[in-house]
């Protein structure tokens, strides 16, 4: 499957030894991958004491917060990087959550799933919401709070005052170049502080 | 064990002599790399788990987290519990006496300070032969000690474990204190600290001390759950009905809450000195590593290299989570390893000293890991600072 693959891509967003905050660093995976491939230090911020655990497991620093309530404890441009991996679609404040990524890091990367991508559309053409590996929750449980597209993420990047500095997709482990909006399943954007 | 070399104290005044009173668990490895510090809050000691033979009730205070196959596992760690000075469990404190006088201390102890009793653990590293620590745990005025040491002896410990712990004590946590030390002053029997030489203890003050004080380590769900406005005389399955009538007394026990709160009061004084209850609410007050550095908690971390694992208690208001958050920041701005787990507990303060499984969790995870290390034998190069995360 796609997802060791998917974290290669995204870790290659990441320059060797930079100072990491992950937010929403679920299991603390691509924090132990960065640490072990790419000499990273830093952080995660998690709210689910499962993942918690599962980072302490790992040895990975992970501090337990709850993102909608900020990152105050950040100073500004305290970390070379700073990851939003399929955490944006769970967020309420979602501009909000990227301002403040682009105010800690000196770099952002946001991965999220995209809406857009064709089979998506083709579900909703044929009158239902889709069910996909990217999307793979009934529109009644899923806690995915907030939909979007890849172009949908351009426009917000450029409200926002954002600096896309890398933009893809990835479909089946693969970037996707050509029309990511109409052909990848998930969206990546790299990005700094215009 | 006692010490011969004075112990010089942040009041200015020294301790000539003194004996610390301690307990080990587990065994020191040849490399002497897996000893952990436990340090005690307010009313506990250096009897941190397991029982005395032949009594089944003196059960240590922190036995579900400390003992073999427990998170800090007696089997792996050789584990320390002292009983800090000025405390009544043993070591030197106001019950003993005093050289100068050839009279019991009493209130004439000197004031100590989280810093001193640092000190002063350290040398009892020193006497175990003991010169790194693989960890300092402790909760609440515990947790204080774990993080001074990072401070103070910042190549003594490799990691530095705080539950419940704050920064500082504010305004209405000193104030809480100042009421129960106000009980005890005012008691008759106190005589200006000087009860022992009349053969008396004020209990009175100590139970009320003791009273207010367990009144803010629990949350105010949780006696509502235990408690509730249940009547004393209600409990019984033949006086159910009567539930709800009061009796209208303003000197007996009415509700529930008061009988526990009394009987915990009565044990209390029982066994503790009064004196000791000042000195340690002392303690508690003075702590503030910030004021040396202007009030600047990351200043005052800029010497720790120790990897950090804080815990709070979301119903903890006595040490809420904000004041760990404080902490965080802190150890953030200086670069440190920190993992730090906001635990919804409904237990308030207490639930440091209760076994919740996702509190526990984590405090095992963490000791596996320390043990890893030692088991690795990595240690000797992993009190680097600023090493960000590592296995």
């Amino acid at each position: 499957m796609s997802a060791g693959n998917d974290l290669d891509l995204i870790a290659g967003l990441v320059p060797t030894g930079s100072r990491v905050l992950d937010l929403g660093c679920g299991s603390g995976e691509t924090l132990a991958y960065l640490r072990d491939r790419r000499q990273c230090t830093g952080y995660g911020i998690e709210i689910a004491d499962a993942n918690v655990l599962a980072c302490e497991q790992r040895g990975v620093n992970v501090i337990q917060l709850n993102l909608e309530e900020g990152l105050a404890i950040f100073d500004d441009q305290s970390f070379d990087v700073v990851l939003q991996i399929d955490t944006l679609q769970h967020l309420r404040n979602t501009e909000r959550m990227l301002a403040e990524t682009a105010r800690v890091g000196r770099i952002g990367i946001v991965t999220f799933p995209n809406f857009a991508h064709w089979p998506n559309r083709l579900s909703v053409i044929r009158g239902r919401m889709p069910v996909t590996k990217a999307l793979p929750y009934e529109w009644y449980d899923t806690p995915n709070i907030r939909v979007s597209t890849y172009a949908d993420f351009e426009v917000l990047a450029r409200r926002c005052g954002l600096r896309i500095l890398d933009a893809f997709g990835i479909q089946l482990g693969a970037p996707v170049r050509l029309c990511p909006n109409l052909l990848a399943s998930v969206a990546v954007f790299k990005f700094e502080r215009a | 064990m006692s010490f011969a070399e004075p112990l010089t104290l942040r009041c200015g005044a020294v301790l000539r002599d003194y004996t610390l009173v301690y307990e080990t668990y587990g065994t020191l490895n040849a490399e002497r790399s897996n000893a952990v510090l436990v340090c005690h809050a307010l009313n506990a000691s250096h009897h941190v788990a397991g029982t005395y033979e032949g009594d089944p009730k003196s059960t240590g205070w922190w036995d579900n987290l400390i003992g073999p196959g427990r998170p800090l596992d007696t089997d792996r760690f050789f584990v320390i519990g002292v009983n800090n000075p000025g405390s009544c469990f043993g070591s030197t404190g106001p019950t003993h006496i005093n050289p100068a006088t050839q009279q019991p201390w009493g209130v004439d102890f000197p004031v100590m300070t989280v810093e001193d009793w640092v000190d002063a653990q350290a040398r009892l590293c020193d006497a175990l032969g003991i010169e790194q620590l693989a960890a300092v745990i402790g909760g609440s005025l515990g947790g204080m000690q774990a993080l001074c040491w990072s401070m103070r002896y910042p190549s003594r410990l490799r990691h530095c474990i705080a539950i419940a712990t704050a920064p500082n004590l504010s305004a209405q946590n000193i104030a809480f204190n100042e009421v129960a030390r106000r009980a005890i002053v005012t008691d008759p029997d106190f005589h200006d600290g000087h009860y022992l030489a009349h053969g008396v203890v004020p209990k009175r003050g100590l139970r009320v001390a003791r009273m207010i004080g367990h009144i803010t380590y629990l949350s105010d769900d949780t006696m509502d759950a235990k408690f509730g406005r249940t009547l004393r005389a209600a409990i019984g399955a033949e006086v159910v009905q009567r539930s709800g009538s009061p009796r209208y007394t303003t000197l007996d026990i009415e509700f529930e809450i008061e009988s526990y709160l009394r009987h915990q009061g009565d044990k209390f004084s029982e066994y503790f000195d009064a004196n000791s209850y000042l000195l340690i609410t002392r303690v508690l007050d003075y702590f503030d590593p910030a004021r040396e550095h202007d009030g600047d908690l990351s200043a005052a971390f800029a010497a720790a290299t120790a990897r950090f694992q804080l815990v709070s208690f979301t119903t903890d208001w006595r040490f809420s989570p904000a004041r760990s958050r404080e902490i965080v920041k802190a150890l953030l701005d200086n670069r440190l390893d920190v993992s730090y787990a906001e635990i919804a507990a409904p237990h308030g303060h207490d639930a440091f000293l209760l076994d919740d499984s996702r509190y526990h969790g984590v405090l095992r995870a963490r000791f596996e890991r320390i043990a890893r290390e030692i088991d690795a034998g990595s240690h000797a190069d992993l009190a680097r600072p600023g090493l960000g995360i590592a296995t």
